[in-house]
C-alpha cells in the first residue's frame, strides 16, 4: 500500500510527464486569470471616467 | 444592458462550478490513456481551449457581419469585446498542443494542416486587433477589423477539416464527428464538462468587456464634442 506522500507525489509525477502536464495547466490558467484583471482593471478605469465626466471633475490625461 | 447585468452572476458561477468540477474529474478521477499515459490530461485545457478559439472567431466574424452589413451598433462592441479573449484561447489551444506533442510526437511544432491554420487564426486575432486601434477614428478601425473577421472566417471550416482533407500529424476529429464521439465516456465527459466551463467563461467575459467597450465609447464621443 502506498503512504499518502506516496500517493501525492505519484500523481505529481503524472507518469513521467508532469514537465509537460503542469506547464500546459499552468500557462492555461494564467492567460486566463491575466485575462480577468486586465479586463476588470479596464472595466473600473472605464466606470470612474464616466462617473467623473458626469459629475463635470476634470479629466486625467490617459489612454481610453 | 440590464438583461446583461442580471445574467452575470449565474454566469460567473455556472464558469468556477463547471471548470472546477472538469478539473477535478478530470485531474483526479479519470484514467491514464492506454498509449499516451498520464499525458494525455493536457486534453482538458487543450481541446476545450480549441473549441473556444474557433467559436469565438465565429461569434465575431457573426457580429463583424451585423455591424457592416445590418448597421447594428453591438456588432462592433461585441467584435471588439470577443477579439482578445479569442486570442488568449488560441494561444493557449498552441501552446499546450505543444507540450503536448513534445512527449507524444517528439516534436514541439509540425507545419501540418491543422497546427498552421491554428497558427493562423492566432495572426488573424491578432490583426483584428491591431486594426480596431490602427485609425484615430475608432468608426474606422471598427470597419477594417470586422471586414478581416469576415474575410477571415474561411479559416475556421479549414481548420476544422484539416485534419480530414489534409494528412496531418494532429489526430483525427473525434467528439464532433459522423458517428459520434470516438472518446471513451471516462474522458469525454470531463472533457465536455471544461469545453462547456470555458463557454461560460467567455460569456462572462463577454458581458463585462461589452459593457466596458460601451463605455470606452461613449468616453471616445465625449472626449471629441470637448
Amino acid at each position: 500500500m502506498l503512504s499518502a506522500m506516496d500517493r501525492i507525489s505519484t500523481f505529481f509525477a503524472m507518469g513521467g510527464y508532469a514537465a509537460y502536464v503542469w506547464p500546459a495547466f499552468a500557462i492555461a490558467a494564467v492567460v486566463m486569470v491575466v485575462l480577468v484583471i486586465a479586463t476588470l482593471q479596464t472595466l473600473r478605469r472605464r466606470e470612474r471616467e464616466i462617473a467623473d465626466l458626469i459629475k463635470g471633475r476634470p479629466q486625467r490625461p490617459g489612454p481610453r | 444592458m440590464r438583461m446583461a447585468a442580471a445574467v452575470l452572476p449565474w454566469s460567473t458561477a455556472a464558469t468556477i462550478l463547471l471548470i472546477a468540477t472538469g478539473l477535478v474529474w478530470g485531474l483526479f478521477f479519470s484514467p491514464p490513456d492506454y498509449q499516451q499515459g498520464e499525458s494525455v490530461r493536457i486534453i482538458y485545457v487543450h481541446v476545450p481551449s480549441a473549441w473556444m478559439a474557433l467559436f469565438i472567431y465565429s461569434c465575431m466574424a457573426a457580429a463583424s457581419a451585423s455591424a457592416l452589413i445590418w448597421r447594428h451598433p453591438l456588432g462592433d462592441l461585441v467584435a471588439r469585446a470577443a477579439s482578445p479573449i479569442g486570442a488568449c484561447f488560441t494561444f493557449i489551444a498552441l501552446v499546450t498542443g505543444s507540450l503536448w506533442g513534445k512527449p507524444m510526437w517528439g516534436t514541439w511544432w509540425v507545419w501540418d494542416a491543422r497546427l498552421t491554420s491554428m497558427l493562423i487564426l492566432f495572426f488573424l486575432y491578432l490583426g483584428h486587433m491591431a486594426l480596431l486601434n490602427a485609425f484615430d477614428d475608432a468608426n474606422r478601425g471598427n470597419r477594417a477589423a470586422a471586414i478581416l473577421a469576415i474575410v477571415g472566417f474561411i479559416n475556421v471550416p479549414i481548420i476544422k477539416f484539416s485534419v480530414d482533407w489534409w494528412n496531418t500529424l494532429h489526430q483525427p476529429e473525434s467528439v464532433f464527428r459522423l458517428g459520434g464521439p470516438s472518446i471513451d465516456p471516462s474522458i469525454l465527459w470531463p472533457l465536455l464538462i471544461m469545453g462547456l466551463g470555458f463557454t461560460f467563461f467567455f460569456v462572462t467575459l463577454l458581458l463585462l468587456r461589452v459593457r466596458s467597450e460601451f463605455l470606452a465609447a461613449r468616453l471616445r464621443v465625449a472626449a471629441a464634442g470637448r
